[in-house]
């Protein structure tokens, strides 16, 4: 159910590569943790993102969750769908619900995240 | 999903909320359902047609004898004097020096007998406390392991209910209640809840809880009827702008501080934590709880610190959004003379000064 083409955290990160552009998300395991998500905030486009810093934050009814950011980077590109629309990262949190984009600044960085297979097992054995 | 530390307490239905797939969590010591198909979904439910609460884990304290009334009217803060048989009261237990041991609802059961229902994490302590102030001809009785409790709210309660009793739910006014059955078992039922929707909450024996909770499911399946967790009961009583204890009141607050000057009788004589009230009344309350609702993009959280003209000037006690009006609200200390509708307030969110502006409260009132 993960997709194979994401990298996955810990945190319930993934992370898209396209080129030298990192996608990033929250997991569907995520999501389904926190419940109905009522808003997000994210980093302004420029920012810079460091691995495993707080990027941003989502807030579903009950509580607010940190994002980190998986792999470092310079921000180029925020999901302005989510500004309107934060409940969208209940129903399609590997698509149309991503986060931010940034430019890997260290695209060895990938390397260290989970696969599917082995993201899976991870949440699979919370 | 993780199984409970055997340190967590249970309600009698714990395996029909783990059997439903309902999220669990760890509620002041019980293991609790938070929510079953989402905390959104589950407010709509309870404004809109009906929702069953599984609220087993409130606790339940008896005082009976020929001097009940005697002990109950100097351990709470309204006047018990005045309630009929059948009636009941939210009240509150203060400490000496004015602050809530707890908030309580008083039922007059008979002449001789009151029935208490109050938090599930402060049961014990409000045992105590009442039966150290019991210098009555009265009998103290903790009673919460011979009840299980449901609140059944929404505008589709009554009819939900009505379908498992013969006992007349309609004649029943609001914040009354009557010992009847509900499908055969005896249950006393409350005009009550803690949802600022119409409904009834019915105490009953904890063997018959699972079998009574599937047939009030079954009976109010034609209206839409929703499992509701802890989740929902906290967004459905911030809009109805009702006190939880922890955040709006702790040993800390008095009544008058957290706006509940109307269960506050000072001329019914003597009870605990008269005289440091009078004082405070006598000398200016100095903070006081107000409503605001968020103007600035973010959500003001149980906590978060509330600055005015720049500098810090109280807290936000609940926070959160509200699912029926679709705005961020919430409650908050703030300084007595500042503590009314129209004032611009910022709420500190993750360093971020993020405008708000204090407004009239309940956020939500429902139509009669």
């Amino acid at each position: 159910m993960y997709p194979e083409n994401l990298n996955y955290t810990k945190e319930h990160e993934w992370v898209r590569v396209e080129g030298d552009t990192g996608v990033i998300g929250i997991t569907d395991h995520a999501q389904k943790e926190l419940g109905d998500i009522v808003y997000v905030d994210l980093p302004k486009v420029g920012a810079s993102a460091e691995k495993g810093k707080t990027l941003g934050s989502v807030e579903s009814v009950k509580a607010v969750s940190d994002v980190y950011a998986p792999v470092s980077g310079e921000v180029m590109e925020v999901n302005e769908l989510l500004a309107t629309a934060p409940e969208k990262l209940n129903e399609d949190p590997h698509g149309a619900a991503w986060l931010v984009k940034i430019k890997l600044s260290n695209p060895e960085e990938i390397k260290q995240l989970l696969s599917a297979a082995d993201y899976q097992t991870y949440v699979g054995a919370e | 999903m993780s199984t409970p530390a055997t340190a967590l307490k249970t309600t009698p239905l714990n395996a029909t909320h783990r059997k439903l797939g309902a999220k669990m969590v760890d509620f002041g010591g019980w293991d609790m359902p938070v929510q079953y198909s989402g905390i959104i979904d589950e407010h709509k439910a309870v404004r809109e047609a009906v929702g069953l609460f599984d609220v087993s884990h409130m606790g339940e304290i008896e005082v009976t004898g020929p001097e009940a009334l005697e002990c109950v009217e100097f351990a709470t803060t309204n006047a018990a004097s005045k309630l009929t048989e059948g009636q009941a009261q939210y009240s509150g237990l203060l400490y000496e020096h004015g602050g809530f041991v707890d908030d309580i609802l008083v039922h007059k059961v008979h002449d001789d007998s009151y029935f208490i229902c109050c938090n599930a994490s402060n049961q014990e302590k409000d045992f105590e406390h009442l039966a150290a102030l019991n210098k009555f001809q009265a009998e103290v009785v903790f009673a919460s392991d011979r009840y299980a409790q449901l609140a059944i709210q929404g505008p589709k309660g009554l009819p939900t209910l009505q379908k498992l009793t013969k006992t007349e739910l309609a004649p029943i006014k609001y914040y009354h209640f009557t010992d009847g059955e509900v499908s055969g078992t005896p249950a006393r039922i409350a005009r009550t809840g803690y949802t600022g929707e119409d409904g009834f909450e019915i105490y009953i024996d904890p063997d018959e809880a699972e079998r009574i909770w599937n047939e009030v499911m079954e009976a109010g399946r034609e209206f839409g009827i929703k499992p509701c967790g802890l989740g929902a009961r906290n967004t459905l009583r911030l809009e109805s702008k009702m006190a939880l204890y922890g955040h709006e009141i702790d040993a800390s607050l008095t009544p008058f501080e957290a706006d509940l000057a109307w269960i506050v009788k000072l001329d019914k004589g003597e009870f605990n934590g008269r005289d440091a009230l009078a004082k405070q009344k006598a000398g200016g309350v100095k903070r006081k709880l107000v409503g605001f609702e968020m103007t600035g993009r973010g959500i003001g959280r149980d906590g978060y610190e509330v600055y005015l003209d720049g500098a810090p000037a109280g807290w936000v006690t609940s926070g959160g959004p509200s699912p029926t009006l679709c705005k961020n609200i919430g409650l908050c200390y703030l300084p007595v003379d500042r503590a009314k509708p129209g004032e611009s307030i910022q709420i500190m969110i993750r360093n971020q000064p993020v405008d708000a502006v204090t407004v009239p409260t309940p956020f939500y009132k429902r139509a009669k």
